[in-house]
């Protein structure tokens, strides 16, 4: 018999019989749309972290030499964490001796920060992350100027007070003034105003535009370093392959600098967007090592169910299978009825599973700031499954049913 | 080849029932002739369903040789049975055996399906075959829509529409009043004189003797066999 004659049997068998076929999707349909809502999410949240994440808050190709690792995630064992503290401070001498020696071409920024107290006239905010940088910091960081512009070399050599602010302090500071050439407070210090970063919007939900960088060597710089040390040293590459080099060798700059002999472990760190992202992708890779036992279990579920739904459906129908046989059905004809149908309910299943799927996914991202991305192959995944289940739990039912003897099946009532 | 459709020599059938052995035929011997109108009548347990089994290629016998249209079906397994059931054999049965969910038309095309026909001439194979029983204004209908008799016609259209060597017909107007098995014998007899050859099973006499032939069977043997001229045109 025609694969789409059995197709439209299936297709009616299931609009006649809505509730019941409704009940017998119910576990492909959860199973498919977990898969798809989970790969969607994770998916989201791979790119989230990636480009939101990582990149914002380190810079492309961009790595920085720390005394230790700054953004954790997981576990840091009271030992390691003791042995970070009696690390020696990054120097200004450090970050000299790197920018006039490295071979492979970079950008670099000293960076300290601190987060101190701001005013302007009678308004003012506590808490601000007041940064001292160099003048690549901009580069460095993709922070484009909504307005103003960024300070320079020449004012970052001369500790010139001007500053560079985020677009949260300049909306709640400087509501409805253009802060361009207006003094700014910090910590008591008079800044000016030069220029205002675009808006960088939340991570997490927080805001990522509470900031203000000034010239490094300004006058606030005795408030947000200790002598003569930084936080970090950031070193921006081309690509990741020259960040590599790069990275390469600043470690063995480093350690020549203290003198480490080999074997000794470095007592400096390289953070990297990746390292940042290592723990993330733990917890990736955990979401997605459970994913298919989770979706396996529903789908082994959903698969039992509509094997017995099946079953009904050849012990319901046993009359018609007689009548079928008589009018010529073989086997095989009777034993394709009945597995397309199984296969097309579960695909129906798995399709609502896959609406269900993204639409949860799409809920996710509106009630989050996570960009959920419906990956396609997760959709074809989702097919495929709902087609195999449907076929699996088909199989045995209707060999049953082509088996039966027509005169028996006839007499059935 | 002879104009014989069917030949039967010796057919036995037995059933093992738990520890006894049920003999339904016991060697019966039958000839039937393309274009007969043949009645098989005889009392319950007189072999007449197992009879009207066999001739259906439904069961096969236990011994015995059955040739249907030149071919020996009583060696048949399975598939190739069905494929005769398909091509040979049209059947009328006493409970109309409509797909209850299907409509008139559908009902008529399955054996078309079976055989492979395309939808287009399925449609109108079926489409002419439900005109020749006399309704070609009732294709779209589902069988609860329609009277008993009705019911029987979509029935006969649906064992006409391969164009079978046999109708075969089990008490076709069991489930029917004597108005509408008025009705549904009178189209037999039409399809007879148009040249279809008729097997009707029946325990009813004034049914069976609409035949030309009757045939009449008890305890699995055949106790008579007799032509009935006068009432062929029945």
């Amino acid at each position: 018999m025609h694969f789409f004659e059995a197709v439209r049997m299936a297709l009616r068998t299931i609009v006649t019989q809505k509730l019941k076929s409704f009940f017998s999707l119910l576990g492909v349909l959860v199973g498919v749309t977990f898969l798809i809502a989970v790969v969607s999410i994770v998916q989201g949240m791979n790119v989230y972290m990636e480009d939101k994440f990582a990149n914002r808050l380190i810079g492309l190709n961009t790595f920085q030499l720390r005394r230790m690792p700054n953004i954790q995630t997981g576990d840091t064992p009271e030992e390691t964490w003791r042995e970070w503290q009696r690390r020696p401070r990054v120097t200004y001498a450090d970050a000299d001796y790197i920018e006039t020696r490295l071979h492979t071409p970079a950008l670099f920024s000293r960076f300290c920060s601190e987060r101190l107290r701001v005013a302007y006239g009678s308004k003012s905010a506590k808490g601000i992350d007041i940064a001292g940088a160099d003048a690549a910091y901009f580069q460095i960081k993709n922070y484009d100027l909504a307005s103003g512009r960024p300070f320079t070399p020449q004012e970052v050599q001369a500790g010139t007070p001007v500053v560079v602010i985020g677009d949260l302090l300049a909306e709640k500071l400087f509501e409805g003034v253009d802060p361009i050439g207006k003094p700014l407070l910090i910590e008591g210090l008079p800044y000016r105003v030069v220029g205002v970063v675009e808006k960088q919007g939340t991570l997490f939900g927080i805001s990522m535009d509470k900031f203000a960088v000034t010239p490094f060597n300004a006058p606030v710089r005795s408030r947000i370093c200790a002598w003569n040390t930084l936080d970090e040293f950031h070193v921006q590459a081309a690509n990741p392959a020259s960040m590599v080099a790069a990275m390469d060798e600043v470690e063995a700059m480093m350690r020549i600098r203290r003198q480490l002999k080999p074997g000794q472990r470095s007592n400096f760190y390289l953070q990297t967007a990746e390292a940042a992202l290592e723990g993330w992708h733990k917890i990736a890779a955990i979401l997605f090592m459970a994913l298919p036992g989770l979706v396996a279990i529903s789908l082994v579920v959903g698969g039992i169910v509509i094997m017995n739904i099946m079953l009904m459906a050849v012990a319901e129908r046993t009359r018609e299978i007689g009548i079928r046989k008589a009018l010529g059905a073989k086997r095989r004809d009777i034993l394709a009825q009945f597995v397309v149908e199984s296969a097309t309910l579960s695909t129906v299943g798995a399709a609502l599973g896959i609406g269900l799927g993204i639409l949860l996914a799409f809920a996710v991202k509106a009630a989050t700031p996570l960009p959920a991305a419906v990956a396609p192959w997760s959709v074809g995944v989702g097919v495929v499954l709902g087609i195999a289940v449907g076929m699996g739990a088909g199989i045995y039912p209707a060999s049953r049913a082509s088996r039966l003897d027509p005169i028996t099946a006839l007499r059935a009532e | 080849m002879s104009d014989l459709v069917i030949q039967i020599r010796e057919l036995t059938r037995e059933y093992v029932m738990g520890a006894d052995r049920v003999h339904a035929l016991r060697g019966v011997t039958l000839q039937i002739q393309r274009n007969e109108y043949v009645a098989i009548m005889g009392p319950s347990g007189s072999g007449k369903s197992t009879m009207m089994n066999i001739l259906g290629c439904l069961d096969t016998p236990s011994a015995g040789e059955y040739w249907l249209n030149g071919q020996e079906v009583s060696r048949m397994v399975d598939d190739a049975l069905a494929r005769v059931r398909n091509r040979e054999i049209g059947f009328v049965f006493q409970t109309f055996n409509l797909l209850p969910r299907a409509t008139a038309l559908e009902n008529v095309e399955l054996p078309l399906i079976y055989a492979g026909v395309s939808s287009k001439a399925r449609r109108e194979r079926a489409v002419s075959a439900l005109q020749r029983v006399g309704l070609g204004d009732r294709i779209g209908h589902r069988p609860n829509e329609l009277s008993g008799g009705q019911r029987q016609r979509v029935a006969i259209a649906r064992a006409l529409v391969n164009r079978p060597s046999i109708l075969l017909a089990d008490e076709p107007t069991g489930n029917l009043d004597s108005a509408t098995s008025e009705e549904i014998m009178r189209v037999f007899g039409e399809l007879h004189r148009q040249g279809q050859t008729v097997i009707l099973v029946t325990h009813e006499a004034d049914i069976a003797a609409r035949a030309n032939r009757v045939v009449v069977l008890r305890d699995g043997q055949l106790a008579s066999d007799r032509l009935q001229p006068d009432r062929a045109a029945a």
